[in-house]
């Protein structure tokens, strides 16, 4: 089995996210940047796999600018087999349709079995890639799955939906997306670490994939304008004294909102 | 063949298994009113298409669309949006950024190299063509963004547009769909949820109150629901209460859990970690409690209280109750 494992690098949520209001890309500068948790998550399933199943393959696969090798080095810390970077200037910017095709053309080099993303990532929230590589790779999709039970040849799960939770199964090859319900990862310990540093990590280019960034073919989504909004700002601070509830039943009464 | 306006605007919407559309709907045919003609795509089960409240919520023209085979996740409603792109030639689809609304999305984009603005809050229309908005990084950021060419795909967040679009007299008709025999993962079970609540709806909710870590059990999360109850408002929770079992994750505000706007919002025993406020902070007024002066929550609070929930919120809520009478 050989599982192909989507990381994403994010600004950290812990700190402080910025946008470049002239290009209205995220500031790279202005804050640290991880392996987005949910993709950890998403190793962790496929680990936690191979853990039980002798023979499991475990690859991790990441877009990300040319500096984002140490978050590439924790997913191989935590246990991956193998590790894809795939950094090219001209995908500075890029839209979800040159993300998806890249990503795509990627996977389509090796033979996979299933591959595994979060549901939705933190910067960007759109939470389309899984789709968008299921329908450019030609497999079954299951996003947003809560539970996941890899077996040969098949994935299955529940997927809660907005009247109910759907199970779900497809056969493999297929593309899932998991939600934040599945165990959080693993933390790489001393040995994962080191062996980290002996496991190879393929750079890849837009020309090593044979992809174009400005093809005419495709519409591209532009960001037109970028605004910084002032963060809300503090009112008033009560220590209660016995009557506070009295107060802010005060408060929101004259406030209408009661 | 049906002439549609040039100025349509595809809206897709999904016949839930009860028969109801899904209930972003009134939404998304209020934002499509404001940029152009709403047409819509009705995507249901065999038998359960209807054009009747599709029409109510604004539709000029209403294609349906019944999935031939029902099991099939996700395949079939991509295959009808294809179709009715091709005849209806829309300026702009949109979308629920709903977790089947994002699957339809992504997939037809991805077949049509057709471009995506995800997780707007609001449409506008330009010289050239419909612009999607959007609040980025927890509403730090407003966003515009549209396609080079073409008709964008736009996905709208649930509950982020107040507009509604005026009824129209019903015209629908059967959309004819020819498969893609793209494969498909398969819907085995389906249980659906019993609304066991009256409470209203976390996505879109005038007023919330939330709960966090500080209410300290399952049992003692109901008083959350109680001053809900008293100000007619949604429940919501942070990511630890839902972690430690107090409430389901749907009720989840925060980064990875549901933004919102509401007029009012009430923090119970949240610290206010920046991943929450990432879901809240563009309420019109926040309240908060929290025993600890300097919970972070303080920082954008309208009306911070700072002592012991269990004192305050039972006291607030004897006081509005005799304050109705
Ligand atoms: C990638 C990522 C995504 C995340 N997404 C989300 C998200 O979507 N939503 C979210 O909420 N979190 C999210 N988090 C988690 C977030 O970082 C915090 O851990 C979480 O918000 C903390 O929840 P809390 O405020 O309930 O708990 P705590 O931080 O433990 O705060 C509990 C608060 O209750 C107060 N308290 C305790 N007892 C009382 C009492 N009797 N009276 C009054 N106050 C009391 C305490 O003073 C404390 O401030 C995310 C984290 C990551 C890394």
């Amino acid at each position: 089995m050989k599982i192909i494992v989507l990381v994403k690098e994010v600004p950290d949520t812990y700190g402080d996210r910025k946008l470049n209001l002239e290009t209205g890309l995220a500031d790279r500068e202005a804050s640290e940047t991880v392996i987005d948790e949910i993709g950890e998550r998403a190793l962790e399933l496929a680990l936690t796999y191979a853990d039980a199943n002798e023979g499991t393959e475990v690859a991790v696969l990441s877009l990300a600018p040319e500096g984002a090798t140490a978050t590439i080095r924790k997913g191989l810390a935590m246990g991956a087999g193998s590790a894809t970077h795939i950094s090219d200037e001209a995908l500075r910017g890029a839209d979800l349709g040159l993300t998806a095709e890249t990503l795509a053309a990627a996977i389509r080099r090796v033979e996979f079995d299933l591959v595994i993303t979060g549901n939705v990532s933190t910067d960007g929230s759109g939470g389309m890639i899984p789709a968008m590589l299921a329908e450019l790779l030609d497999v079954p999709l299951a996003t947003g799955l809560s539970s996941v039970q890899i077996s040969d040849g098949a994935v299955s799960g529940s997927r809660p939906v907005e009247s109910g939770v759907q199970q779900v199964s497809a056969t493999l090859p297929a593309v899932i997306s998991i939600t934040e319900a599945l165990p959080g990862p693993r933390f790489p310990n001393f040995k994962g670490i080191m062996a980290a540093k002996k496991k190879p990590v393929e750079v890849l280019t837009l020309a090593d994939l044979g992809v174009t960034a400005d093809n005419p073919d495709a519409a591209r989504s532009i960001m037109l304008t970028v605004a910084e909004k002032p963060p809300h700002a503090a009112g008033v601070k009560i220590i209660d004294e016995g009557d506070a509830g009295e107060k802010l039943a005060d408060f929101l009464i004259e406030n209408r909102l009661a | 063949m049906t002439d549609f306006p040039r100025d349509a605007i595809l809206v897709v919407v999904e016949a839930q298994a009860s028969g109801e559309l899904e209930k972003a709907a009134p939404g998304l045919f209020g934002a499509a009113a404001a940029v152009g003609t709403p047409v819509a795509l009705v995507l249901a089960a065999p038998g359960a298409g209807s054009a009747a409240e599709a029409a109510v919520l604004g539709a000029a023209h209403v294609l349906i669309a019944e999935t031939p085979d029902p099991s099939a996740l996700g395949v079939p409603s991509v295959d009808a949006l294809a179709a009715a792109v091709e005849q209806v030639q829309p300026d702009a689809i949109l979308i629920s950024h709903s977790l089947n609304g994002r699957d339809l999305a992504g997939r037809y984009a991805a077949r049509s190299r057709a471009a995506i603005s995800a997780d707007a809050i609001g449409v506008s229309r330009d010289d050239e063509g419909v612009v999607a908005h959007h609040s980025v990084y927890g509403g730090a950021y407003n966003v515009t963004s549209t396609s080079t060419f073409g008709a964008p795909v736009i996905t709208v967040r649930q509950g982020s547009v107040d507009a509604r679009a005026t009824a129209q007299p019903q015209a629908s008709e059967t959309l004819a769909v020819t498969p893609s025999g793209k494969p498909a993962a398969r819907i085995d079970s389906f249980e659906e949820a019993v609304a066991a609540t009256s409470r209203p709806e976390l996505r879109g909710a005038a007023k919330v109150v939330a709960g966090g870590r500080g209410l300290g059990s399952e049992e003692q999360f109901a008083l959350v629901g109680q001053l809900a109850d008293t100000l007619g408002a949604a429940v919501g929770a942070s990511r630890a209460a839902v972690d430690a079992g107090y409430i389901p994750q749907s009720h989840q505000v925060g980064q990875t859990g549901v933004s919102v706007s509401s007029q009012l919002y009430i923090a119970l025993g949240i610290s206010g970690a920046i991943q929450h406020r990432a879901g809240m902070q563009t309420a019109k007024t926040i309240v908060a409690i929290n025993k600890d002066s300097d919970a972070p929550i303080f920082e954008i609070a309208d009306y911070g209280v700072v002592g012991d929930l269990f004192k305050v919120v039972p006291q607030l809520i004897s006081a509005l109750e005799a304050r109705k009478k």
